[in-house]
């Protein structure tokens, strides 16, 4: 019969049917961090359990990580507790540390892919809901709590109800200037924060076809912002051309066995889907969000939405972003004055993404009242970037060149919004807070967008700021 | 191990207005900042709770008639965002044992079932009844019955939706799914031997 991706890789993972119904499921690969992982380890050694795979478990350190401050002690001392406890367990149980000192560390979701860990066909889970970015390489990827965490270390499996699948069509060409951060966010704001629940996402068509791995890592990573706690794209020539040589891909006649195997996992062309969504890519124009949750998503030339303009069931949600975001319904988003300028984390944090803005930040400023930081997404995009001469081409600009990690997505490092600050953002969550001071402000972008805002200080549209349209 | 079979959960009830109420509002990132859970329950809503000099704000939760409550209501797609289980486990540790909503976000509801925090979905109107009701009245006592899925208050009786695994798991005092888990290990290496990434 035929068989969509992810319920090939699921069949192939399911161990067995759970008393409640359940399925418990191996998870072939495991990530972890700081954050959500050393109670997980408290929980073992209260049961005296020991970690069943170790060798399929891989560590990083990304949340608390300061991204200006690279000698331990931290400033921070919770934050030194947090990365010496992640140590401590690693070093425990024999688990594999892409600790600060390897060269290696970074955002968990950088990391797993550039190593080559993240593979097709494969399940994989983190603790952490962004885990969905791994599906862009053909695996079942999703977030899992602490307790799970716990489940995965002492029994490499987790209980989990079966998700539905539904397959995202993007069909025909991309506008210039459109970038993978405006096909998701317009997918969130076309099915809804909470339509994905319950869903495994397939993204296919023509814009995924020719999506680069990173591109695609860029929307698999905010399917969760659409509540799908999946979201993955079929593997093809280009996932494999990515993973070709990296340090934990198969090498020699077990590559070749391996491409087989994984060009196998794709969903075969007859297989069904619980539904089926189709969406135009003329029909995508750079966006960006003006309320507190990513589905609060307009295109850069749309008004910011009314309390009266929407639906009764909107009016209290809309009303509460706008009190929120300081913004008038009916107003432009165009020419709100920033304060900040961030580009970096899981969703934009990756060497195409800081490429795209360096290609057009030179010879420009950034704006004087705008304080603008640029956060690689792990050691290897930085000293590549570096390698590059990027570094130099956004100091020239005005940009600060910071250290790897999540920094100001989550901003449990020092990296904060103060007050009501406004900032441009490449991240993935607009909600109240998020950014460090609870009266901040977010509006989620794609990197280049974020580059226009800081270099005219207010938020634009690129393709005006530096002359997309004219060039294509 | 045995578990609490959780079969009902009776209490007083507090209302958190609004759809999506994500994550970083249940806890704010900045008290992730730690390697265990304890203490996780001062900091629940904690921006919701209080302003930014940490006086308090006109809130229900700040409110002494809902001191001691146990059920939180809330609307649409509760417990959005980030897989933390800091989220459930502020939520547990303030002293909450069940949330009643109009739904759940995924990783929320697995999280919560998982220590046991009954996530039951009520109908729209229904919750709407039920929040001005406990807006009315804030010593009103609202009783989740898991095994009939039904919600009772007053002289009312609502129906609403507990998952049938979340509803089996807690009603068996099986919430806790590392037993079970623990008993399929040598099925677990059985499936691992047929991947070939996993035999390595």
């Amino acid at each position: 019969m035929a068989k969509n991706l992810f319920e090939k890789v699921w069949d192939a993972h399911a161990v067995r049917e759970l008393p409640n119904g359940q399925t418990q499921l191996l998870i072939g690969t495991h990530l972890i961090h700081e954050v959500t992982s050393p109670q997980a380890f408290g929980m073992l050694r209260d049961r005296n359990l020991p970690v069943m795979m170790p060798h399929r478990t891989f560590a990083t350190v990304d949340h608390i990580v300061p991204t200006n401050e690279f000698h331990e002690p931290y400033s921070d001392p919770l934050a030194d507790a947090m990365i010496k406890e992640l140590r401590k367990n690693c070093e425990q149980h024999g688990i594999t540390f892409f600790d600060t000192n390897t060269g290696h560390q970074g955002i968990v979701h950088v990391v797993g892919p550039e190593q080559g860990i993240t593979q097709p066909g494969t399940t994989i889970a983190c603790g952490d809901s962004h885990t969905s970015t791994h599906g862009a390489f053909g695996a079942i990827a999703f977030g899992i709590g602490t307790s799970q965490v716990r489940d995965v270390l002492a029994t490499q499996t987790i209980a989990l109800n079966r998700l539905k699948v539904r397959r995202i069509n993007v069909d025909g060409e991309l506008q210039p200037g459109v970038y993978a951060k405006d096909v998701i966010l317009h997918i969130i704001r076309v099915l809804g924060v909470n339509g994905g629940t319950g869903f495994a996402y397939e993204y296919a068509g023509d814009v995924f076809d020719r999506f680069t791995m990173e591109e695609r890592m860029t929307v698999c990573n905010m399917s969760i912002e659409g509540g799908a706690r999946v979201g993955y794209v079929n593997p093809d020539d280009t996932t494999f051309q990515y993973l070709k040589g990296r340090p934990y891909s198969p090498e020699g006649e077990a590559w070749e066995e391996a491409v087989a195997t994984w060009r196998g996992f794709a969903s075969d062309p007859d297989c069904t889907y619980d539904d089926v969504v189709n969406i135009r890519a003329e029909d995508i124009k750079p966006t960006v969000t003006w309320g507190i949750n990513p589905g609060q998503g307009i295109f850069i030339d749309e008004a910011i939405p009314s309390v009266e303009g929407v639906e009764d069931g909107q009016k209290a949600s809309v009303a509460e972003a706008l009190e929120h975001m300081k913004f008038e319904g009916g107003e432009p988003i165009q020419g709100k004055r920033i304060d900040v300028a961030f580009i970096g984390s899981c969703t934009n944090g990756r060497l195409s993404d800081l490429e795209d803005v360096a290609h057009y930040i030179k010879g420009h400023k950034v704006a004087d009242h705008v304080h603008a930081i640029v956060v690689p997404g792990s050691q290897v995009v930085a000293a590549i970037a570096q390698e590059k001469g990027l570094d130099v081409i956004f100091r020239e600009a005005g940009f600060e060149w910071r250290g790897a990690g999540c920094s100001m997505c989550l901003a449990m490092n020092p990296d904060k919004l103060v007050g009501d600050q406004l900032c441009a953002s490449s991240s993935n969550r607009n909600f109240k807070g998020r950014q460090g001071s609870p009266t901040g402000r977010t509006i989620l972008m794609s990197p280049v967008m974020v580059a226009a805002a800081a270099i005219t200080g207010e938020v634009s549209d690129a393709r005006e700021v530096f002359g997309v349209l004219e060039t294509v | 191990m045995e578990l609490e079979k959780i079969v009902k959960v009776t209490g007083r009830a507090v209302n958190v207005a609004g759809d999506d109420i994500d994550t970083d509002r249940i806890i704010p990132a900045r008290f992730m900042k730690c390697v265990t859970f304890d203490g996780l329950g001062e900091y629940l809503f904690y921006d919701v709770r209080k302003d930014e000099d940490g006086s308090l704000k006109d809130h229900p939760l700040n409110t002494p008639e809902h001191e001691g409550a146990t059920i939180l209501v809330s609307g649409q797609n509760f417990g959005c965002g980030s897989s933390r289980e800091h989220a459930p486990q502020a939520i547990y540790r303030a002293g909450f044992r069940a949330v009643i909503a109009e739904g759940f976000a995924e990783i929320f509801f697995g999280n919560s079932t998982n220590l046991g925090i009954p996530c039951a979905v009520l109908a729209h109107d229904d919750r709407v009844a039920l929040s001005e009701a406990i807006e009315a009245n804030p010593a009103l006592e609202v009783t989740i019955d898991v095994d009939t899925q039904q919600v009772h208050y007053g002289d009312k009786t609502v129906p609403c939706v507990i998952r049938p695994a979340a509803q089996m798991a807690l009603t068996s005092g099986k919430w806790d799914p590392l037993g079970d888990l623990m008993d399929g290990a040598d099925a677990v290496k059985a499936t691992a031997s047929t991947l070939p990434y996993l035999k390595g």
